[in-house]
């Protein structure tokens, strides 16, 4: 049309002008995840359950194991024991969890047509990918330390209580700050899993925008073959080689030490080499990148 | 005002033409019905409408580019796509919930109240509810949104008949109100000529006809005419003739000045012909096409 908009008055000289004009960005992005939340409860439920299984199965190894054994040596390793492996068990399922859910986050909506309906909102293509996005990137690991700190915590006491139980001193129990555990623990989740692997995320989430279907093997596949051409063609393995950094690689720049544990004190936290790291950098701009792309995706895609 | 204008609105996927120029113009407070066969390009006009797919040409929708704006845009405009596409998982309340917190006209107690004369209950998830209560809640929804312009594709595809008259009359008593505007295609084209202030059909990605309901049954006349009279009425030329129950039914554009309304009603019975006749007679029949509906 070549009549500009003041040939067309538009919304804004209108008489119901009323009507608050807008929603905040904010808020519409709180809405927007709290849907995620509503659609995808495993996303709090998987990590719930592994929470209450290892609770479970720790509240075993407390009553049964330590307090029959008459070795108090023993008894205090085992109280002592398992709380690395419980937070490691936990992250690693709301890893799991963030990989699934990115893979269905914008095929999902496609595939039982409900796009149409959410598009008929007021809501920005941006902010819809935006707020899924936030899910694996934000929300899960938040939701991984709340889920770690408590149950740890149970996990303590019964320990305690165990031990008070059993006469033994719980000062050692007390000993490990836990004040810095926690710290090094959020620390861990925000630059691992929070930025370091925000571009394995990303590449989900574009590639769920694009599939028609089996976003699975979408999102394998073309790693799977380059990493394979590489070989054949040149026989060497750079790009396996950088997926293994992906994966593994900012543990070192992170902790200061490769295979530093995650519950180690704060003396191995080494941020500043961590924003040093170019890798870093580069993954968050492809990261980007394949937001961007999702997004432009979602903008031109209908149901399937 | 003007709520939508197109000018030649063109749309393409692949060699398959879906919108060959179309010209549409439609003001504020109109019903206006879109008519035509599948793969005319009815939902092809409504998603660049709605800014759910990129076209060439000039269209603007409350004086926005839907492509471009389509999320100020539907601050202004609700659509229904299809029967089924509320998220089946959700539950009622929350379905609500949601809505209000990202619609700014959104009246939430309003849509409760529509609610409150179903059967729907607000616990229930939407998988657990039947089409015509899905149907029902999305009208409520789109009821509650302070909208100016209703686009409707298909809202009562598969629904029995008492869910699709309920839907037409909430529709009009609840929501209409002169001063919006609803756009609407459907296959059941009977059931909303009443309703329709406008028609427009579309055929082969053009707009071919259209025309105000006024003008409509000014227009166009149908006569059922006695066997005796069946060759002086042929004469007349009518647009169209079908046969029912050995009786012939003829269908007359009166501004071809061919025949008069007095001329006929000597004929036989004369009444206004339902949209979907002329529909069938000018789309469905060549000769329509010459002499009767063009643009």
């Amino acid at each position: 049309m070549t009549t500009q908009p003041n040939a067309m008055p538009n919304s804004s000289i209108d008489t119901r002008q009323t009507t608050p004009a807008a929603i905040p960005p904010l808020q519409t992005m709180y809405w927007c995840i709290r849907r995620e939340l509503w659609e995808y409860r495993s996303i709090y439920i998987a990590p719930l359950i592994v929470a209450a299984v290892t609770l479970f199965g720790f509240l075993i190894a407390t009553i049964g194991r330590a307090l029959s054994t008459s070795d108090l040596a023993l008894r205090r390793a085992i109280l002592e024991g398992p709380y690395s492996f419980a937070a490691a068990l936990i992250m690693g399922t709301t890893f799991v969890v963030g990989i699934f859910y990115s893979l269905d986050a914008l095929h999902g909506e496609r595939r039982d047509r409900s796009i149409l309906f959410w598009k008929s909102l007021p809501v920005s293509d941006l902010t819809t990918v935006l707020s899924k996005a936030s899910i694996p990137l934000v929300v899960l690991p938040l939701l991984t330390f709340a889920i770690i700190l408590a149950m740890q915590w149970i996990m303590v006491l019964l320990s305690s209580l165990a031990l008070l139980g059993s006469g033994l001193s719980i000062a050692t129990l007390w000993t490990k700050s836990f004040l810095q555990a926690s710290l090094m623990l959020l620390y861990h989740l925000l630059t691992v899993h929070a930025l370091w692997y925000a571009p394995i995320f990303a590449w989900l989430l574009l590639v769920s925008a694009w599939a028609r279907r089996a976003a699975f093997l979408w999102a394998a596949i073309p790693v799977v073959a380059i990493g394979i051409i590489e070989k054949v063609a040149f026989n060497s393995s750079h790009f396996f080689g950088m997926l293994h950094y992906r994966l593994t690689g900012p543990q070192a720049y992170a902790l200061g030490a490769r295979g530093g544990d995650a519950m180690s004190p704060m003396a191995t936290l080494a941020p500043g080499r961590f924003l040093m790291t170019p890798g870093l950098w580069i993954g968050l701009a492809v990261a980007a990148l394949f937001l961007a792309a999702a997004v432009r995706l979602r903008r031109y895609q209908g149901p399937l | 005002m003007t709520v939508i204008e197109a000018r030649g609105l063109r749309k393409a996927f692949g060699t398959t033409i879906a919108l060959d120029g179309v010209d549409m113009r439609i003001d504020e407070g109109r019903i206006v019905g879109l008519i035509g066969p599948n793969g005319a390009g009815k939902s092809t006009a409504l998603n660049a409408i709605l800014g759910l797919t990129p076209y060439q040409g000039e269209l603007r929708v409350l004086g926005r580019d839907p492509w471009a704006e389509r999320d100020q845009l539907m601050c202004d405009v609700a659509f229904i796509a299809d029967v089924a596409v509320l998220p089946r998982w959700i539950r009622v309340s929350r379905l609500l919930e949601y809505v209000a917190g990202v619609h700014p006209r959104f009246d939430r107690a309003k849509a409760e109240s529509f609610l409150a004369r179903t059967t729907i209950r607000l616990a229930s998830r939407v998988r657990e509810l039947s089409k015509g209560m899905v149907a029902q809640l999305h009208l409520a929804l789109v009821m509650a949104v302070d909208a100016r312009l209703l686009v409707l594709d298909e809202p009562t595809l598969g629904l029995d008949i008492l869910y699709r008259k309920q839907f037409y009359d909430s529709l009009l008593n609840d929501y209409f109100d002169h001063k919006r505007t609803i756009l609407v295609t459907t296959h059941q084209v009977e059931e909303i000529q009443n309703v329709l202030t406008d028609v427009m059909f579309i055929n082969r990605g053009r707009i071919v006809f259209r025309c105000s309901m006024e003008e409509f049954e000014a227009r166009y006349l149908e006569v059922m005419v006695h066997p005796d009279h069946a060759a002086a009425a042929r004469a007349l030329r009518p647009m169209h003739e079908r046969q029912v129950f050995g009786r012939s039914i003829l269908l007359f554009d009166l501004t071809t000045n061919h025949a008069d309304r007095q001329q006929l009603s000597a004929l036989g019975e004369v009444r206004t012909p339902s949209i979907a006749d002329l529909f069938v007679a000018s789309i469905g029949n060549p000769v329509g096409e010459a002499s009767g509906a063009s643009r």
